[in-house]
């Protein structure tokens, strides 16, 4: 069976930053959640989903192979299994998908009326319904996620993203008033890993409506749902070259990026990657779109309702491995409810499954790829150098596969690494705050500004701290919540533009 | 044991309903199968305070309770017993002689049930007489009147009165929850009793709709690991109304399992209040067994 | 009339509500299209643009939490001040080689814009604002918010009419502003310093160099607390390179490369304010 990590037994000062931190509570848990009655395993089948043994590009309504022949692996980060060869994108194959992109756009698709556009979309979002298990196992093969995420929302979240913007097709005058509604032209758009059907839905189904052909290129760990789409397209008689799938790793991105004959890059990924893709971009007309990386506040005061503010953090934290740009990675507790919140946190960790990510009952599945998973390791022992207090959950963790058990750290300062830089993992900082405008500050203080949480009773203080926060998206009183409706995008370097919401054609439309 | 201290009831302690419902739905979605779901079953029958609380019920009635309550179901000898008859204080010493030498407690409803809405000398009279029949453990209800106008301490009052009534009886303080509306004011009455002296809270006496709920069970199942934190007392759980089917029975053992854990999944710290869910836990654990889906027919109804 | 000699102006910047000198105490020749001298102007250097977005900053939070309606008044009052000053602008223009005709028809139409954008303060959430139907059982509302620190490049066109098409939108939703005015004829913008001084707009809001553009364009465009960048000037390397330096910090960079400062329809439209605005969005459960 799999090791227990051992625990760092690491002193902390018990003052930081001149504020004396609440005794910590210590690790003595009160509630004994594994005695008796376990659930059994409970694997979901995969039978019934075909993986090809190798997958080409798809241009041209057409899968076809690399033009230099080729291909990478995908691995199932929960067994270190490879499930399929894809083939690695040149600048060629980028070549080829953009002019078929750009006849498609001349040819078909500008001059399909809004209606008939509205009207394929719709069955894009069908067939995904259609065949969601299928997607939702795929997305957990290739990925990682637990299963029930990508079956409850991963999936289902990505049909209703196509059925919203199916509709927005032959509305495009009311999205923007006074002026006349113009597509762009073709965009190149390039996703994460993360969620990578939902990106992909993000990205693809407002560009569409609004009249735009794309070229999309999948994140290299996680092709396999982006292909299935592919196959979507086809089998809903979308023309051909209204959607290009070219898959591959950072330089297949970056020739898209430059590719002269793209009208508009969207991005989702790194702030890191955001700023080499935005420097190259300089000097063009190409309209680019940015969705960056984040370091989520998550503000709780003492007159917050607890019970659900733990379940928040569990959400803004450990949902998805923490593979979340918007992830509450920074909470933020008024002094007087530390002690008592950070023991109920610790209790719910308990009850936390990790493991096979295919296993109906896994919270929390493998982290997605080994690169990722050394960042992660190595953040925790950054954390514990930079001498703050590290707590794990103690559940066991599968021999094989990456996976990292959920972990808090206390004692830590504005100043520690962990608290400024991005983790994308389960990894969550605690720190404490006594006022309003403490907790603000804090929760300025960086170079982010995706998203935060605020919790308390009182309406009119989530107002105010809702509209002092410098974050695109304010959750209060929950955590981690997504809709085609809503809009989400980032201040600061955690992005331009915004996806999703009517809010979300202004990037695909001339301005 | 610690000293507690009585807290300000008038106090609030807020409660999101759309976080506990979103939870409850998560819990939901926990997939029991094969060994653990066979353990749930029998686990959730040996929970149920099987229950008649009819103005028609006669002995006759009565005794044929009891005798599904020892022996669930004769084809399967090794099934365990339900917890709990529950029955009107006038049908107490039939349950109890019905019931002799087995290890079925004898419930009983007491004052005033369904509504409580007499004096307190008559509700102590009613308990006694209970007790004094042979009930083991006595299902009262609050005052939801004085309740909702605001009249904590007189909850508490008649909640710690009655304990006293009761004896070495156990208590099952039934809250009402359908007429409480809000979970703020289900967790603030579940915090009486247990200050109160409750051996049990008690959502529903299955007279009001909607009577037991997942997220009001929730709340109630919080301010027990609550209050537990702060005494060290272990107080039980009795859903009660509406729960039919054995899948709602286990939905409500994953709440109990990640809430307050291994601890409560014990007859002696959470009850099913039901007469129908007996029945369809059973044809769950024969199809368990025998793979084959099955009919009410044959099983007997009562 | 007698001969009286005339007092002539010092040009000076205008910062955090001030008007400086620059820290570099430098200064150089402005022209008219004669080539004969009108007046000194401050070379500013990167350290005028350090210290004017340090007042940007700290007008920030100020500024954006006015409220709509009192921006929209404020805004109404620069108007109503460049009406009242209307003859010393047109003279100031003309001095530059402009026909009389021309400057007075540039004073009118930067008043009657400021007017525009007045009106839009408080209705530009209105109107993008969004109240978004979740599918959970949530209240989820979408605001326009002011971005931040804006850098603006002013163009060399109308000098006048360009510094108030360009700064009229960018502060109508609260963004305070750093604006490097035009390299040939910087003297109305800072003579406009004075108007906005006299009109009840906070310092720091509005703080306008002059100077050499390529001494001054790197410190602002690099700077890691501007968050977005307004270009106006239309030549490929300077597009190139403010692009570049916004990448350092993910700025938000717009350009508006304009050949008619009076074309209304470019240059009045919702559109204009709404690139320098986040959107915010809130959720919040419901239920009792």
């Amino acid at each position: 069976m799999s090791k227990q990590t051992k625990e760092k037994d690491t002193k902390s000062p018990d003052v930081v930053n001149g504020i004396k931190k609440p005794s910590s509570p210590n690790a003595d848990l009160k509630f004994d959640f594994k005695s008796f009655w376990n659930y059994s395993d409970a694997p979901e089948s995969s039978d019934f989903v075909e993986i090809r043994e190798e997958y080409g590009h798809f241009i041209d309504g057409k899968f076809v192979k690399p033009v230099k022949g080729r291909t990478m692996a995908s691995i199932n980060p929960a067994t270190g299994e490879t499930l399929t060869q894809f083939a690695e994108g040149t600048s060629e194959d980028i070549d080829k998908a953009v002019k078929a992109a750009r006849k498609a756009y001349n040819k078909t698709w500008s001059k399909c009326s809004g209606r008939e556009r509205g009207k394929y979309i719709y069955r894009l979002a069908r067939m995904i319904q259609e065949r969601s298990r299928e997607l939702a196992i795929t997305e957990t093969l290739d990925g990682g996620k637990p299963i029930r995420e990508s079956r409850d929302v991963d999936v289902p979240l990505a049909a209703a993203y196509f059925f919203y913007y199916a509709g927005w097709a032959d509305k495009l005058q009311y999205a923007i008033p006074g002026k006349k509604p113009e597509p762009l032209g073709v965009c190149g758009q390039i996703i994460p890993w993360n969620f990578p059907l939902l990106m992909l839905a993000w990205k693809i189904a407002p560009a569409l409506a609004a009249g735009n052909t794309v070229v999309l290129k999948p994140a290299e760990t996680t092709p396999l749902t982006a292909l299935k789409f592919a196959e979507i397209c086809r089998d809903a008689g979308l023309p051909e070259g209204v959607v290009n799938i070219v898959t591959g790793a950072g330089p297949t991105g970056a020739a898209l990026v430059d590719h002269p004959d793209v009208n508009k890059i969207a991005f989702t990924g790194s702030t890191e990657v955001g700023k080499i893709i935005q420097k190259s971009l300089a000097g063009s007309d190409k309209r680019y779109t940015l969705e960056l990386g984040g370091k989520g506040a998550n503000i709780i005061f003492e007159d917050a309702p607890l019970d659900q503010a733990v379940e928040g953090i569990v959400n803004a934290i450990f949902f998805n491995q923490g593979h979340v740009c918007c992830a509450g990675s920074r909470l933020l507790v008024q002094e007087g409810v530390a002690e008592k919140l950070i023991q109920k946190l610790k209790d719910r960790m308990e009850t936390l499954i990790v493991g096979d990510p295919m296993d109906k009952n896994s919270d929390i599945g493998a982290i997605n790829s080994k690169a990722q998973h050394d960042k992660i390791l190595n953040y925790l022992e950054i954390g514990v150098k930079e001498g703050a207090t590290m707590y794990q959950s103690r559940c066991e963790l599968p021999e094989n596969g990456y996976f990292c058990k959920p972990t808090l750290f206390t004692d830590v300062s504005q100043s520690h690494r962990i608290v400024q830089e991005e983790i994308f993992g389960p990894v969550l900082t605690i720190q404490t705050f006594r006022t309003p405008d403490e907790a603000i500050e804090k929760a300025n203080n960086s170079q982010y500004g995706l998203a935060g949480g605020i919790w308390t009773d009182k309406g009119s203080k989530i107002f105010k701290m809702g509209s002092k926060m410098r974050s695109g998206v304010v959750w209060a009183n929950t955590y981690n919540k997504f809709d085609p409706t809503s809009p989400f995008g980032g201040y600061k370097e955690s992005g331009l533009g915004r996806e999703g919401g009517l809010q979300g054609l202004y990037g695909y439309l001339k301005n | 044991m610690k000293t507690v201290s009585i807290p300000d009831f008038s106090r609030t302690i807020p409660i999101d309903k759309v976080g506990v419902e979103e939870r409850v739905k998560k819990l939901n979605t926990r997939s029991i199968k094969k060994e653990s779901k066979i353990q749930a079953l029998k686990l959730a029958l040996s929970m149920i305070d099987h229950t008649t609380l009819e103005g028609k019920d006669s002995p006759g009635k009565v005794i044929q309770l009891c005798s599904k309550a020892k022996k669930p179901y004769a084809p399967i000898p090794d099934l365990p017993s339900v917890a709990a008859v529950c029955v009107y204080p006038n049908m107490v010493s039939v349950a109890k002689k019905a019931l002799k030498g087995s290890t079925v407690k004898v419930a009983s409803v007491a004052t005033a049930f369904p509504s409580g809405m007499t004096q307190l000398q008559v509700k102590l009279d009613e308990t006694r007489f209970a007790v004094d029949q042979g009930a083991d453990e006595i299902d009262m209800v609050i005052s939801r009147g004085e309740f909702l106008r605001g009249n904590y301490p007189f909850i508490f009052d008649e909640i710690a009165s009655i304990k006293e009534a009761c004896g070495d009886s156990h208590l099952k303080v039934i809250l009402e929850t359908g007429e409480l509306e809000t979970l703020e004011n289900v967790r603030k009455a579940s915090d009486i009793a247990m200050h109160a002296g409750a051996d049990f809270i008690k959502t529903s006496t299955g007279k009001v709709s909607p009577a037991a709920t997942q997220p009001v069970t929730l709340v109630m199942l919080e301010a027990i690991r609550d209050f537990y934190l702060e005494t060290g007392q272990m107080v039980g759980m009795k859903p009660a109304g509406g729960i039919r089917k054995a899948k709602e029975a286990l939905q409500y053992l994953v709440l109990v399992k990640e809430t307050l854990g291994a601890a409560w999944l014990t007859p002696d710290l959470f009850r099913f209040g039901a007469s129908s869910l007996t029945n369809d836990l059973l044809m769950q654990i024969v199809k368990q067994q025998t793979g084959v889906y099955q009919s009410i027919h044959y099983f007997s109804n009562d | 009339m007698t001969d009286r000699l005339e007092i002539l102006k010092t040009y000076k910047t205008y910062v955090g509500g001030a008007f400086p000198r620059s820290e570099s105490e430098r200064t150089y020749q402005v022209t008219n299209q004669k080539s004969v001298h009108i007046a000194n102007a401050c070379r500013c250097t990167r350290k005028d643009v350090r210290n004017a977005v340090v007042a940007a900053r700290s007008a920030f939070d100020g500024w954006s939490g006015r409220s709509a309606y009192n921006r929209g008044q404020v805004l109404y009052r620069i108007a109503e001040m460049l009406e009242g000053r209307k003859d010393q602008f047109v003279k100031e223009l003309e001095s530059s080689g402009v026909s009389i005709k021309q400057a007075s028809r540039e004073v009118e139409t930067s008043i009657d814009r400021l007017i525009y954008y007045a009106g839009w303060t408080d209705k530009i959430s209105q109107v993008f604002g969004t109240v978004n139907p979740v599918a959970s059982s949530h209240f989820n509302f979408s605001l326009p918010e002011p971005t931040g620190v804006v850098g603006v490049i002013s163009s060399d066109d109308t000098p006048l009419l360009s510094i108030v098409s360009l700064i009229a939108p960018v502060i109508a939703s609260g963004n305070t502003l750093v604006l490097l005015a035009s390299e040939t004829n910087p003297l109305p913008a800072i003579s406009f310093g004075e108007v906005l001084h006299a009109s009840d707009v906070p310092g720091g809001v509005v703080n306008i160099l002059s100077g050499y553009r390529d001494e001054m364009v790197n410190a602002l465009t690099e700077h890691m607390d501007v968050n977005a960048i307004l270009n106006s000037v239309s030549n490929e390397n300077l597009r190139k390179q403010v692009d570049e330096n916004g990448a350092i910090s993910v700025k938000r960079v717009s350009h508006i490369f304009v050949t008619n400062w009076f074309d209304n329809e470019q240059l009045e439209q919702p559109y204009l304010i709404l690139d320098f605005m986040e959107t915010k969005t809130t959720w919040h459960p419901v239920g009792v």
